[in-house]
């Protein structure tokens, strides 16, 4: 009986009307299309972007070149050299290059670093155009750094209380 | 001399243009339309840049397929590699001819239109056989190959199926058999009752013969990457991909003009009342019905892709010589006793 009803069901197409049946209804459904250039998803304060190096309130840079984030690095993508600032002998850095290629944004300068300097912001729309551009030297990070403060400040005490 | 070869020269050509450019163009729209609806059953937006609803998406491509450069394999058979587009475009177009648009639009109203159609939709796939070969690609050989059986296997059905519209219309020409289907009782008149299990298959034979999901294992990119176009690119490309849309929207128009009445509208005979000459088309017929049931049709061929998974090719086998054949010759007799014993009323066409 059953190999019946199969042979009735299968000769009459059944399954395909249902499945027919099921791809119109999905084609009057919402969709779930993000328009990605004018529409964005919401991004979680702890996502791990591009770089920044910080400042005090009073404009001071907080990096004292103690290269944990250069050591932490599994990517090797951090350079520091340091030497005495020539203004009041403070120990602070010459050079801080980041490779973005190398990097793998797994934030363990972040998490390294006593003073959080070096942070990662949350942006993540960015290219490069030229050969090299890749090496943000420590100029770019602080400027990132100054134009971001407002929004980085806010992602880390939006996430003081879990820490 | 100068009347003679406008009469038999330039208005045939301007007849051709004024079927082929449309048909291009409407290929074009179709394009277009089957990436949107495709997006839609999978919750998705199609193209929506290009233009207003990303309606110049099709001929933005089309320029980018133009531009680019076709590439030859090395040790393929150059005039063979060349001429297959054409052979597989050149039938897709040609078809166009005998297909009656309205009681009056048609651009050669042939006595044996169903015969050219059946001769014009088999060269198609010597287009493809020969792309397959002259490649001198295995995946475009396989592709080729399993295409041709495809074909060949659904043709027959498909004939059966056209024996038992010839069987009831009494006439080979299209025009004829969309006026045997004319009636008093709407669309009940037409051929798709009586022949309602042949129909099915007809249309489905038409899907296999153009090689669309369900029954595209000719191009079965799992597999084979594309089939027999594998090595195609540029223009050349295009032209075959021009050739499978002619050929979709030619099958719906063939299951709208043998089963569905082609040009009458479904209101035929219900309603009589005489308004304007803007409004009577609705219920006396037109080639706007055409347009739309064709329309509905090759809707069907994007809703097909969009339902079913790629059919195994020894199903495709048996689908077509075990069950769509032994049906369609049950069907030619059973159609033959509904015309012998006057149950199918049969419209003035004959």
């Amino acid at each position: 009986m059953s190999r019946v009803t199969h042979y009735f069901k299968s000769l009459l197409l059944i399954e395909l009307f249902k499945g027919m049946g099921l791809t119109m209804g999905y084609m009057f459904k919402p969709k779930y299309t993000v328009r990605y250039p004018m529409e964005h998803i919401p991004k979680s304060n702890r996502f791990r972007g591009l770089h920044a190096l910080r400042r005090y309130a009073n404009g001071e840079e907080r990096c004292i070149a103690c290269k944990l984030c250069e050591a932490v690095c599994p990517a090797l993508a951090i350079t520091i050299d340091s030497a005495p600032r020539a203004s009041d002998g403070q120990r602070r850095t010459t050079r801080y290059d980041i490779d973005l290629f190398k990097c793998i944004f797994c934030g363990f300068c972040e998490e390294s670093c006593p003073v959080d300097s070096i942070v990662e912001t949350s942006i993540h729309e960015y290219h490069f155009e030229q050969r090299g551009e890749n090496v943000v030297n420590k100029l770019q990070l602080l400027a990132i750094g100054d134009r971001f403060e407002q929004q980085i400040a806010a992602d880390r005490a939006q996430d003081a209380a879990y820490r | 001399m100068l009347d003679q070869l406008i009469q038999q020269l330039v208005w045939p050509i301007v007849y051709i243009l004024c079927i082929t450019v449309p048909l291009i163009i409407a290929v074009a729209m179709f394009v277009y339309w089957e990436r949107k609806v495709i997006g839609w059953m999978h919750v998705r937006m199609g193209p929506n840049k290009i233009g207003p609803f990303g309606l110049l998406q099709a001929f933005a491509d089309v320029v980018k397929l133009l531009i680019k450069e076709v590439i030859l394999p090395t040790n393929a058979n150059r005039f063979l590699y060349y001429l297959a587009p054409l052979l597989a475009l050149i039938p897709a177009l040609a078809a166009w001819a005998v297909i009656p648009f309205s009681s009056r639009m048609v651009l050669s109203n042939a006595n044996a239109g169903v015969l050219y159609l059946l001769a014009m939709t088999s060269m198609g796939v010597y287009g493809i056989i020969l792309a397959g070969w002259a490649s001198n690609s295995r995946y475009a050989l396989l592709g080729a190959l399993r295409s041709a059986a495809q074909v060949i296997s659904y043709e027959l059905a498909m004939g059966l199926c056209l024996v038992c519209v010839l069987v009831l219309a009494g006439s080979l020409n299209l025009s004829d058999i969309v006026n045997a289907q004319a009636g008093s009782k709407g669309l009940l008149d037409w051929f798709w009752l009586p022949l309602l299990p042949v129909f099915v298959i007809y249309f489905i034979s038409g899907v296999a013969e153009t090689n669309r999901a369900p029954f595209d294992v000719a191009e079965g990119e799992s597999e084979i990457v594309a089939g027999f176009h594998v090595e195609y690119s540029g223009s050349a490309f295009a032209i075959f991909f021009l050739a499978e849309y002619a050929n979709m929207i030619l099958v719906s128009f063939l299951a709208s003009i043998l089963f569905m009445g082609g040009w009458l509208s479904p209101l035929q005979g219900v309603i009589t009342a005489n308004v304007s000459p803007w409004v009577n088309w609705i219920w006396t017929g037109g080639f706007i019905w055409l347009f739309i049931k064709a329309f509905i049709f090759s809707f069907m061929f994007l809703w097909f892709r969009a339902s079913f998974p790629r059919y195994r090719y020894d199903q495709i086998m048996r689908l077509g010589w075990k069950v769509f054949i032994p049906i369609a010759i049950v069907w030619v007799l059973v159609a033959g006793c509904l015309k012998y014993f006057g149950l199918v009323s049969i419209g003035p066409g004959v």
